[in-house]
């Protein structure tokens, strides 16, 4: 996060990301009639947590257990030319083989749509699933690319210089989503 | 998501080139060895390319014949859908008698972006990167440093005994003439193993424990206690100072056999930079046999490089190299 | 042993100077006479004509104000090669003088390791006339030992003795036959001259590029051990003592070669030898910290600490008679190369001076005096040419030092064609300040 933003204002509480979470779950079973073929991808890294919640909330609610793998982009990012030194590399693990599956790619913020594009370069380099859908806990608008969402957990209307963070308690030690703004001038 | 959360490591990489291990910290090491984790997994999939290195061009420019090493670049720039560009001694470009001085201005007016070098003569990639924009990856220059081989030693170790500090390494074979065994020296000691080398009087280099190794004659003793067995090709020919009367005698001497290792430690493993020298360095079931991890180097040599590439790709330099 | 067939050492001629001239004001250390003193010293017709406190000057003397500056018998550098004829792209004698004159030495000999490689009269006398011509600095030539340097049979020493030799030496090579070695110093007694040998074994060099040691072994870099100059240098003293005859060894690098030479004056042997300022002031961890300069790489190679202290220490005690800068030019191309197949040596004439004044006076290593002694007296005596003192009548050579000055060594300043020094930006007190030759100011 840039070291010149302040926290402006708390944007969901735990316990609305546990509901919105429990919701997005119920609609990506509607929508895929079950589990069968369902799989959960969680984009590295806070899109890892996210996606192993709704695992969770999908084996209460349907009695079976969904696969969940993740996934690092960094070698498909497309501004790699221009930012230097290297991004550090994280694995992707899968876990499983993707053709024919029904693919749940998990993000916790949507943005200009760039690591959504790079997501889908990525799995397709890995087999050729049956669909791919996307989940993201936060929308805040700006898109560079037509990339929507399928399930959304909030949308944010921001200014562009703003910033958006999603924080896991699994990972961050608590769990909220905050949006950071400029220091105001003086 | 904004993509800002990891972008730095501990060490991010950042220098132009890749000339020895000599110069390296061990963070910077861990650097490597840490991205080339995540490459090992291209190798796995069906599909095994990123397009992360899309549009760049490397060149290799190998003036000592290898396939191994070259291939394995070859692959790895293949796998990072980078554009590779093959010079070898056998092409005229490099047999003319070109000095490598002019040799380098010709490839600076082609503008790679990256060049890995083998060559005969210790300090040529030093001259190259100094002359170049492009980052310079040493791919061996005569006995002085094979780093990338270093790095793809250690990740094995890594691999199979989930760490280096602590362990007892122990390096067997023509020490003198080895580049393999000097950057392996460096990376060892940088990461906390204990280094032996084992050779013949006449093959064992002058003040050798100056470089932090402790130094014996006999392969006996390099096997005692050892958790990794490193043992590194014999090539008499390639002396001509009367160094070693012949390779049978070498291998009575001094060849890693079944019967030798049967004082080695529990969970040693035996290791080679190839290619192998079966019956003369090592006995062939050895080299097949249980304890060896030669195979697995060769997997990893590819994720190795595949990581050098990436990380020296994202360093921009204003200038030629180094002020 | 004294059938030599011409007793005095024939000085080649060189331009005089017409007017007399008066070198006022500085502080004269001559250490041939045991002389510091301030005073004024008179040159005329070509010789020493007096010294003393505020000399008169004779009607038409030139005046050279020498306040602040000290002023020295000329300057002798008994080991340089000019590369004329044959190599005139890395230096020539025009070049390699004037970058004596601009080092502070009025005299030099020459190396006959040319093309062709000087063991004849006409080579010989192809160097005096170039000197001459060039008028920068005095030319001793040294000739071959041997037929083109072959190292089979004796090269015609009484030819070119009279064409103007001084000493003889294959240097660039060794004389590895000993009995051409045996040979050698037995007939140049004839002419009363030095037999100068370039000491190592090319057997046990072998492919060795560097010294054979803790760098080395780090670099990957072949090396070359102390034993390929200490078993000849061990080899000829043996055969000095059947002999006899006047030996000098070449550019000491080791402990060892110091050990021979101090053992074989002790037991009265006519042995002499020299040191360059490259082995007094570099050691091999200056290739590894150049990363493969191939400024530093030369014959012999730069030792180790134990051997450079040990060189220093034959210095201050005396078992090494002179300084000699082994001046060895190379073009910038054929350097610039991998380390492992770039020509030896490196560049001596411009930076030796600063070098000793600084590391060596300045340092405390040795007095003013005795520097002078090892840059001066002692070479014309190996040389045996005349120089290396002011006493009256000797010739009107004459060196002015600054003690003070604070100089960067800049090589792309140099007089030389080349380029090849380590000491590129080297900080140091203490430079050559002008030189006379024969009465003559030498304007560069």
């Amino acid at each position: 996060m840039p070291p010149t933003l302040e926290p402006k204002k708390t944007l969901l509480d735990s316990k609305q990301i546990r509901r919105l979470v429990r919701r997005i779950a119920g609609e990506i079973v509607e929508q895929a009639g079950g589990t069968t073929d369902l799989m959960l991808v969680g984009i590295r890294s806070r899109g890892v947590p996210f996606a192993e919640r709704l695992a969770v909330e999908i084996e209460a609610m349907e009695g079976a257990a969904v696969p969940v793998g993740t996934l690092d982009i960094t070698l498909y990012r497309d501004d790699l030319s221009t930012i230097a030194p290297q991004p550090v590399v994280r694995e992707t693990k899968l876990g499983q083989p993707i053709d024919d599956r029904v693919i749940v790619l998990c993000d916790d913020v949507l943005f200009s749509g760039r690591t959504i594009r790079a997501a889908l370069d990525a799995l397709i380099d890995y087999g050729r699933p049956r669909a791919v859908r996307l989940a993201v806990v936060v929308d805040r608008g700006h898109r560079e690319l037509p990339i929507q969402a399928d399930y959304v957990g909030k949308v944010v209307p921001t200014a562009s210089d703003e910033h958006v963070e999603v924080r896991f308690d699994e990972v961050d030690g608590t769990t909220d989503v905050r949006l950071f703004t400029r220091e105001e001038e003086a | 998501m904004a993509p800002a959360a990891e972008t730095r490591s501990a060490a991010a990489w950042t220098r132009k080139d890749l000339l020895g291990i000599a110069e390296l910290s061990a963070d910077e090491i861990r650097t490597i060895l840490d991205t080339a984790e995540s490459f090992r997994e291209v190798a796995e999939r069906p599909i095994k390319k990123v397009p992360t290195l899309r549009g760049k061009t490397v060149v290799n420019l190998f003036f000592e014949s290898s396939t191994r090493t070259r291939s394995s670049f070859e692959i790895a720039e293949k796998r990072l859908s980078a554009d590779g560009l093959n010079f070898s001694a056998s092409t005229s470009a490099l047999t003319k008698g070109e000095s490598l001085v002019d040799t380098a201005l010709n490839l600076q007016a082609m503008a790679p972006d990256l060049i890995v070098i083998r060559h005969a003569y210790p300090g040529a990639p030093h001259m190259l990167a100094r002359r170049l924009k492009a980052g310079v990856i040493n791919a061996g220059d005569g006995a002085h440093e094979h780093p990338t081989q270093a790095l793809l030693d250690a990740f094995t170790i890594r691999q199979r005994k989930g760490r280096i500090e602590g362990l007892k390494v122990s390096i067997v074979g023509d020490i003198e003439h080895s580049r393999v065994v000097r950057s392996n020296i460096h990376l060892l000691r940088k990461l906390g193993a204990e280094v032996t080398v084992a050779a013949p009087r006449t093959l064992m280099p002058v003040d050798v424990e100056s470089m932090g190794v402790r130094a014996v004659h006999s392969i006996d003793e390099a096997i005692d206690g050892a958790d990794v067995i490193m043992m590194l090709r014999i090539q008499l020919e390639r002396q001509g100072r009367m160094s070693f009367p012949s390779t049978r005698e070498y291998f009575n001497l001094f060849g890693l056999t079944t019967e030798r290792m049967a004082r080695a430690k529990e969970g040693v493993i035996v290791m080679h930079p190839g290619p192998m020298n079966r019956g003369v360095e090592i006995a062939s079931d050895v080299a097949d046999g249980p304890f060896s991890v030669i195979l697995e180097q060769v997997t990893n040599g590819v994720a190795v490089r595949m990581a050098v590439l990436y990380l020296l790709s994202g360093v921009r330099s204003e200038d030629g190299g180094e002020g | 042993m004294s059938d030599t067939n011409s007793g005095a050492k024939k000085s080649p001629d060189f331009p005089v100077g017409s007017r007399p001239v008066v070198v006022r004001g500085g502080r004269v250390v001559d250490p041939s006479q045991d002389l510091d003193a301030r005073v004024d010293l008179l040159l005329a017709d070509g010789v020493v004509a007096g010294l003393g406190e505020s000399i008169d000057a004779p009607d038409g003397a030139q005046e050279v104000d020498a306040s602040g500056l000290v002023v020295c018998p000329g300057l002798i550098d008994p080991h340089v090669h000019l590369r004329e004829p044959g190599q005139e792209h890395k230096e020539t004698v025009r070049t390699g003088t004037m970058a004596a004159a601009a080092g502070g030495f009025t005299a030099v000999a020459c190396m006959a390791n040319t093309s062709p490689v000087n063991d004849d009269a006409a080579v010989t006398e192809l160097i005096l006339s170039q000197a001459r011509r060039a008028g920068f600095a005095r030319v001793y030539p040294v000739g071959t030992v041997s037929k083109r340097m072959a190292g089979e049979e004796l090269s015609e020493m009484g030819e070119m003795f009279a064409a103007g030799a001084v000493a003889f030496s294959d240097d660039g090579v060794v004389v590895a036959h000993p009995e051409l070695m045996r040979r050698a110093l037995l007939y140049a007694q004839h002419y009363d001259v030095p037999i100068m040998q370039h000491a190592e074994d090319l057997r046990l060099t072998g492919d060795g590029v560097m010294h054979e040691g803790e760098h080395s072994t780090k670099l990957g870099l072949q090396g070359i051990p102390r034993s390929a100059e200490d078993v000849i240098v061990a080899r000829d003293l043996i055969l000095l003592e059947e002999t006899g005859g006047r030996y000098h060894v070449q550019h000491l690098s080791t402990v060892r070669e110091v050990e021979l030479l101090r053992d074989a004056k002790a037991r009265g042997l006519t042995a002499t030898c020299e040191v360059s300022p490259h082995h007094l002031f570099l050691t091999d961890k200056a290739v590894a910290d150049s990363e493969f300069s191939t400024d530093c790489k030369m014959k012999p190679p730069l030792r180790a600490e134990s051997d450079r202290q040990a060189l220093l220490a034959g210095l201050v005690e005396g078992t090494i008679d002179c300084i000699a800068s082994d001046h060895a030019p190379h073009h910038p191309d054929e350097k610039d190369v991998e380390f492992s197949v770039a020509p030896y040596g490196i560049l001596g004439l411009e930076t030796t001076v600063s070098l000793c004044l600084d590391r060596l006076v300045h340092a405390g290593v040795l007095p003013l005096a005795r520097v002078i002694h090892l840059l001066s007296t002692a070479p014309a005596k190996i040389l045996g040419v005349p120089g290396g003192t002011l006493a009256e009548g000797s010739p009107a050579d004459v060196t002015l030092l600054d003690l003070e000055a604070e100089v960067t060594i800049d090589k792309n300043a140099f007089r030389s064609k080349s380029r090849n020094t380590p000491f590129d930006g080297w900080k140091l007190k203490g430079r050559a300040a002008g030189t006379i030759v024969g009465g003559r100011q030498i304007a560069l």
